[in-house]
Formats: C-alpha cells, structure tokens, sequence
C-alpha cells in the first residue's frame, strides 16, 4: 500500500495562459441499445489542470474517456477543444485529418497495456522518435537526441536506445510510452489505468515520475484509474462515476477525504482503509 | 569472350513443344477424350467450373485436359477465356426452392417435406480401392423415381415461417449486386462480394478455413441446414423483349448453415445462416463456404473479430488460386537485378561488421 | 464449342476504356493508387498482368513496343511478353530504347534517357510502399489520405540506428510531387534518379493487386531520406566488361567453377550500341582494325 499522507500533496495549478477552458464536455452519452453506458456527462477542463475520473469497472469511465478523446463518437452531447492558435473547436466537427494530427501532436494518449501504445518490435528510439517524424521532422542526428533526452527523462539508460521494447520490463514499457506521447509537446494527455498490471513498487515509482512530468510540462491530463491511490497522488479534482453517472465530483483531496456520496464512502474506504 | 546469353525465344519454343509431347504421353495409350473426362471426372470439371467462375462442362474438360489435369493451371485457362466474353447482363436470380433435387440431406431434422434423399454421394462408402475399376466396369443400373418439385421447402424456409432463422435479406433495387470481376475491390466489402469472392476461391484454402472455425477460431456452432443437389433453371430478361427468357438449366450445390447467434441488445437471439453454392456437385466447397461466410459476417452481427476466417481482408485477398499460383510462381522468373543490389548490399554490411570487429578487437588490444 | 477470337491488344474495348479512365485518373493524382477491375490475363498473375493491361490500353497501331526484363530485351518473360504483342495487336517492337514509343519493363529503367514521345510501363507486384509496414488495406489507404508517413521514416531510421545507413537496395520508396509516398516497383535505387523529372510519361501497373498508379512527365520524385543520412545512389565499383561502361548498372556473372566473375551491363541495348559506337570493354578488347572489318 502506498504512502498516501506523505504524498497527497499533487502538482500545484499553474495560472492558465487562457481563461478559456481547455477541453469542454456537455451532456455526454453513449448507449448500447438499452444499456447507457454512459449519461449527461458535463464538465470542463482547464490548462495545467489534472483530472481524475475514477469508479469501478463497468460505470463508464472507459467509454467516456473515448468520448473525450475522440475515438468514439459521442451518442448525445459534444466535446470541444481549445487548438493551440486559440479557437475553441468542437471535435465533432473536425475532419478525420485534422482529429488525426491533433492526437500525435497535441494530444497523447497513454494505454494501460503499453503494447498497445508502442511497436514492440521497433526499437526504443524509433518509437519515440516516430510523431517527431510523423510531423515532417527529417533530421536523423537531431531526432535521436531529442529522443534521447526523452529517454533519460523517464529514467531509461540511453544506451538502451537501440532495443525493441519487448526486451523492456513492464515498468519501462509504461515510462517508454510516457515518453513517445510527450516528445510532441502535447498540452492534454489523456491516461487510460496508467498504472494497471503493474507491481506496487513499479507504481510507486511511475506515479512519481509522472507527478514531476506533469508538474514540470504543465499538463493538463484525464486520468481514468479504478485506483484512488493514483487519483490522490496525480489530480487536482475528481469525478466519481457509478452506473454511466456522475456522482459526484470535486477537488481531490476534498472528495477523497470527505466522500459525500455513499457509494464513494464505499470507495473509499474499501480502497483507502484509515 | 564472354556472350550476353540469347536465343529465349528459341528455348520457349522448344520448351512449349515438349510441354504437347509429355501431355500427350505414351502414342501407344489412346488419347483421352472431352467427353470421357466431362462423364467421367466430372467433379473435377465441377470444381473447374466453380473456381474458373463459367458454367462450360466442354470448355471445363478441355482445360482439364490441355492442364494435364492440374486444377488450378486448369481454373485458369477458363477465367482467362471467361475475361474475354463480353457481357449481355446477368440473369435473374435462381431459385434454389425449386430446385429438381437429386440429393438432399439435413442434419438438423430427422425428417421434413420431402424427407431426406441421399443420392449420388460417397457418405457411407468404405473407402476400398475397388479392384473391378481397374479395367472396364459395368456398375448396375441405379434404382430412379422423380421427385416432385415444389414439395421440398428449403429446411431454412421452414424455420423461417417461425421467425427461428433470421430472414434472407430482400433484394434491394437501389442498391445492385456488385461484381468484383468489374469493379475493384475495396474494403469493408458487403456480403454480396463476399459470397461471390468466396464463391470463387481456392477449395482447399476454404476447407483449411472452415474447418479452423470448427476447431475455435471463430467458432459458429454450425448445423448443417441443409445440403442439396440438382438442376435449376436460369432466366434471362432481355430488355428488348421484357420478360424473362429461360435459358436453360444448370447443376448447382447448395448449402445452408443454420448458426447459433446470442443476439445483441437490438436482436433477439435467433439462427444465423452461412451460405455456400457452387456448380455441379461441389459439397466440399458449398460446406466450407457457407462456414466461412458465417464466420466474415462477424463485424455486422457486432462479434468479436479474432480469427483468420473472420478477418475479411485476409480470407479475401488470399482466396484465389489463380492469383496466389501466379504471384508464387513468379518467384521463377529472373529476380537477378534486385539480387545484384542486395548482393551489393550484403556485403557493404558484411564488411562493415568486419571492419568494427576488426576496431573493437585493436581498441581491446591496445588497452591490454 | 465457343471458338476464341479476340480484340486489338487482346483486351474488349469496355477494358481498355475502364484502365484509360483509371489512367488519366492517375496521372491527375500523380504517386496515387487508383484501384481498378483488373482482368485475368493469359499469363499468371506476377507475371506481368498490370503492365501487360496497361500497355493493352493504351498501345495503337503505329506504336513501336520494347519489352525489357532485368533491363535485357531477351529475358524470356520479354520475349513472351513482346510476342504476346506481336500476336495479338501486330504492332511494330524493337529493342533499340530510342525508337521505341511504349517500353513496358520489369526491374529496370533503361540507362538512355527517355524522351517526351515515350511511355514507360512498369510491371508492379505490390503496389503499396506501406504493405510491409501496415498489412492491412484499409489502413494503409487512411495513411495516403492523410499524408502520415512517420512509419515509414521510422523504418529509415531503424536502418540507420542498426546498420548506420539506409537499408533498401531495390523498391526504394519515393514521394511524388511532395504528396504522395509511392513504390517504385522492384527496380535497384540505382535507378531512383531517373524517375524525377523525366520527359516521359511513367505508367505503373498491378494486375493482381488491381491498382495503377502514374508519375506525369517532368514531376518531382524525391527518393525519402533524411537530411544528415541523404539517399546515395548505388555505384558499382566495376565497370562493364563488354562495353567499359561506367554509369550503368551491372550484372554479375560467375564464369567457371572456381567462383570467378565479371561485370557486364544490366541493359543490354545500351550496351550493345556503345559496342556498336567502338566501346569495348576487358572482355572483348579485340585490336580495332579487326572490329571495324567485321
């Protein structure tokens, strides 16, 4: 079990370069015939700002991270999107070209199985070095010095540059993908269970790098994690889902310590005992 | 002095000279006759028929023969004749329901309309060479009754009167029935190319395929609906003259799969079909063909999509056997240029490794 | 029994005006692969189908054919290939590069450079630069469309992260017209240069992929490459044994048992007119007074 107390303290807000929102959900919902996945969900998403979006498996919180990312089309509601020159975009409304570019530049998206987030067969280097070439970048020196600065970043030896992820342990799988999505400089990334399947001490380990990334980068990030642990130590606020509903939501340390919804009590206090 | 080598046309000539002479074989065997391999070999001459995509049982026989008897070198004398024909319009669709039976069987009932009827089939031969065909045989003359057309209800049919199978999809005249010998090919394909790119494939490759759905990659819990045999008539319109101008009848096999389906969260649960026809008697194929159509209509029935057989830009870029012959067999024809650059190639590679072994060892070398 | 006849160029003029439509379509969209009914030919599938359709639509009767395997009029799919010409639309052939208005080819780019009246056919057995990186069709149809070629750069860089320098000696891929990135069918890089820029119209054709695909005359292909690791063209270290060239591209003969060899020009028209011009090369160095008589 980690630490919890000594490392509540998540990466401070930085004043947003904007007032303007960052990202913009309204009334989102996707059903599945009579089942709704997911219902009415609103809320709004600020530079710099981490979001966590916890609940158990089956409330949700899957099905609207992929809303939000845009690789499922919402069944009600949209979502929008401040782009770096400024304009606030609804994403419905984008071309298949433009949603493209958007997430191999500005977004990142970081799977809970890494293999599905890298090639495993390409080498450490190649991967990351993969957007920078996507976006037109055409010099081979400078590609891998910015992909190994990357790899430093994320605690991986440089001299490991040259071998394919599937020679990698699982921890240094995940930080690889950290790395291949921040190369772009994304503002939003969003983070699929970052830490699942993972030992407790690899957690631990993760978490704090990407508390210090995060912190360091001023991201904003939607993390989706069933584990309040990794909610407590990454977000400044957090939506409780249950059902394909927001119950409850609000600033991290608040909700967690002082859950006013009974079904995030239970929460609470089966995940976090006192 | 070396010469460029020359002289190809000669040794194609020569070759092609000796391909007549070693098909023709022994002068002293008399030579095999169209008509003795159309009667004789006739499921050969079914399959050529079906994979060649032309009802022709002489055109078939000749392939046939002038192939040596290879099948696929054969389907493709065929297709390559068929590619030429022009092409009036196609016909109205057969109807199978009123098929003049010779074989029916159904594993799903214990008897129907019509009952079960076995036919010419080697099901419950003992599979013995038979020593009395190894020189001229008089095989008996077979018992024969005429069936009654009209009175055997596609197995199918029957259910489908209680809404059990789901319905057969209606013809749609907004949308006509594509034709991948005209139209290239693009994914995701529909069903009505599917079926005809399967329609056309590699027996075996659709044997090899159904039956891994059988063994769980992709598994349909297939009943064989029904399987049946014999001639059906095909219509023409001729816009000129405005109704439908029979042109005459052909053998056909068909199959049906009856399939488990679960339902989804807008279906009920009820029987699927996979669907297998082919020309002549091809059981073999219309069984495999019908697993596998069942197995691709995987994306629109919302299953999960893990298997080869439910893979559709797998199972139909890889089906025909006129393509995969050609695209293997070119690996005969002169590759020298493109060798000559990895040749090239290899050994700047071999002499670079060699070269940095060389360095790593003085490097050791010179710190000892 | 339905006796065979067939038509000019052995295709049905519905064919032939279906592969023009897919033809100017391409040539519009230079690099881009425009899918199209390919037929059954005469001769297999990866033999040759796309070119021979390409050709079929677009040869007329005062066209003059040169068909080249491995850059050599005598390979014998050339020969088979050109007869299938000759027979079926009785146009003149040649072998002789200048005189020639249609060249369809197989792995090779002839060494005399093309001029504005001629179209050059290549025989393609997988259209798609991407195949080997992406399998599926689907995807790799999205990736042209949006122009997301990192993967491919990624299997640059994998080259030179392992070996220190590009690893693709022949179907070296090209961007066309800085748009689309296209597979120049399995011909040596050394021959890469010649596609850009060319004063002839360059035709590519898939039979059993179904795809044709066009570089206009005097259209930029570009050779994909990296600036600090540039595209180097193969250079033989040798020079022709028969003809002394030094700019062509060789072949590699072995001549005994022993494992000695020579090099001798993959073109061999080309060779033969230096020869015809008085080169001559280690092998047939004979005293010049004899070659003049003979």
């Amino acid at each position: 079990m980690l630490d919890v107390t000594v490392s509540s303290t998540a990466p401070t807000v930085r004043a947003p370069a904007n007032d303007e929102p960052l990202l913009v959900a309204e009334n989102l919902g996707k059903s599945y015939g009579r089942l709704a996945a997911c219902r009415d969900v609103s809320f709004e998403l600020y530079s710099g700002e981490v979001l966590a979006i916890v609940g158990e498996s089956g409330s949700g919180k899957s099905t609207l991270l992929q809303m939000l990312s845009g690789q499922l089309t919402p069944g009600t509601g949209s979502v929008s999107y401040r782009m770096r020159d400024g304009v606030t975009r609804n994403l419905a409304e984008m071309g298949e070209a433009e949603r493209r570019f958007l997430f191999r530049t500005d977004w990142g998206f970081v799977h809970q199985d890494p293999a599905m987030g890298l090639r495993m067969a390409v080498s450490a280097g190649a991967n990351v070095g993969e957007r920078l070439m996507a976006v037109g970048q055409n010099h081979y020196g400078k590609i891998r010095d910015t992909a190994t600065s990357w790899l430093e970043r994320v605690e991986i030896s440089a001299d490991r540059i040259d071998d394919a992820p599937r020679t990698y342990s699982g921890g240094m799988r995940q930080r690889l993908q950290i790395a291949r999505n921040l190369v772009t400089e994304p503002r939003l990334v969003f983070m699929d269970e970052p830490t699942g399947g993972l030992d407790v001490s690899v957690q631990a380990r993760l978490l704090d790098m990407m508390r210090t990334l995060v912190s360091e980068l001023g991201l904003s990030a939607i993390v989706v994690t069933h584990d309040l642990a990794v909610a407590r130590l990454l977000s400044h606020r957090v939506m409780v889902m249950q059902g394909g509903r927001v119950i409850e939501t609000g600033l991290t340390d608040q909700v967690l310590d002082d859950p006013r919804e009974p079904y995030t009590q239970l929460l609470v206090s089966s995940i976090l005992p006192a | 002095m070396y010469v460029a080598v020359k002289g190809g046309e000669r040794a194609i000539e020569n070759a092609h000279r000796l391909l007549a002479h070693e098909r023709r074989g022994d002068r002293a065997v008399p030579e095999v006759s169209l008509a003795q391999i159309s009667n004789q070999l006739g499921l050969a001459v079914d399959r050529v028929m079906t994979e060649g995509s032309l009802y022709d049982r002489e055109l078939a026989a000749l392939a046939i023969k002038q192939a040596r008897g290879d099948m696929i070198e054969a389907i493709f004398l065929l297709r390559a004749f068929r590619a030429t024909l022009p092409r009036f319009g196609s016909s109205e669709p057969v109807d199978t329901s009123q098929m003049q039976v010779r074989r029916r069987v159904s594993s799903t009932f214990k008897d129907m309309p019509g009952g079960q009827v076995l036919g010419p089939t080697f099901d419950y031969t003992h599979r013995l060479l038979d020593p009395e065909l190894t020189g001229e045989s008089s095989p008996e003359q077979p018992v024969m009754t005429d069936a009654e057309p009209g009175l055997m209800p596609r197995v199918t049919d029957i259910l489908g009167r209680d809404g059990l199978i789901e319905a057969s999809p209606a013809e749609d005249p907004e949308k006509p029935v594509g034709d991948l010998t005209r139209d290239a090919l693009s994914f995701p394909a529909d069903r009505d190319l599917r079926l005809q790119n399967l329609a056309r494939g590699d027996e075996g490759y659709l044997l090899a395929l159904g039956y891994s759905t059988q063994r769980g990659y992709g598994r349909s819990h297939p009943f064989a609906g029904e399987i049946r045999l014999g001639e059906v008539d095909v219509e023409f319109v001729a816009e000129d003259v405005g109704f439908a101008v029979p042109l005459g009848s052909i053998t056909l096999t068909e199959c049906q799969m009856v399939n488990q389906f679960k339902g989804s969260d807008t279906e009920a649960p009820c029987f699927t079909r996979g669907y297998g026809l082919a020309f002549g008697q091809s059981e073999r194929k219309v069984m495999s063909m019908a697993l596998v159509d069942r197995a691709l209509r995987a994306r629109e029935l919302g299953e999960d999509i893990k298997a080869p057989a439910q893979d559709e830009e797998f199972v139909m870029s890889h089906s025909d056997n006129v393509q995969a012959t050609g695209f293997v067999e070119h690996l005969k024809l002169p590759h020298y240029v493109d060798f000559q650059s990895e040749l090239g190639l290899l050994r700047k590679l071999r002499k670079e490794f060699a070269d940095a072994n060389e360095t790593a060892v003085a490097l050791q070398e010179a710190a000892e | 029994m339905n006796a065979p006849t067939y038509n000019f160029a052995y295709l049905d003029e519905q064919t032939k005006r279906m592969i023009r439509r897919a033809i100017l379509k391409a040539i519009a969209i230079p690099g881009y692969q425009v899918p199209f009914a390919s037929r059954e030919m005469p001769m297999p599938y990866g033999w040759g189908t796309g070119g021979v359709q390409v050709t079929a639509a677009i040869l007329g009767p005062v066209d003059k054919l040169k068909v080249i395997d491995q850059g050599s009029d005598d390979t014998t799919n050339a020969i088979s290939i050109r007869k299938f010409f000759e027979k079926t639309a009785g146009v003149a052939v040649t072998t002789n590069t200048n005189d020639a208005t249609v060249i369809q080819t197989r792995h090779r780019i002839p060494e005399a450079t093309l001029q504005a009246h001629q179209v050059l056919v290549y025989q393609v057995p997988i259209p798609e630069p991407l195949r080997f990186l992406e399998p599926r069709e689907t995807e790799t149809r999205r990736m042209h469309a949006l122009g997301e070629y990192g993967l491919i750069h990624v299997k640059l860089y994998e080259d030179i992260a392992r070996f220190g320098h590009i690893a693709t000696a022949y179907a070296y891929p090209v961007k066309v017209n800085a748009r689309y990135v296209m597979d120049p069918s399995p011909t040596p890089k050394f021959d890469n240069p010649k596609m850009n820029n060319s004063a002839a119209l360059q035709l590519f054709g898939a039979g059993r992929e179904k795809r044709i695909y066009a570089i206009p005359p005097y259209t930029s292909v570009v050779s994909l490459d990296f600036e600090d690791h540039p595209f180097e063209p193969y250079k033989h270290k040798a020079c022709c044994a028969l003809c002394n060239a030094e700019d062509s591209y060789l072949d590699e003969i072995v001549t005994d048992n022993k494992g000695s060899r020579m090099f001798v020009c993959s073109d061999t028209d080309y060779c033969e007119t230096r020869q015809s011009q008085g080169h001559r090369g280690s092998e047939n160095a004979a005293p010049y007074a004899e070659s003049a008589n003979a």
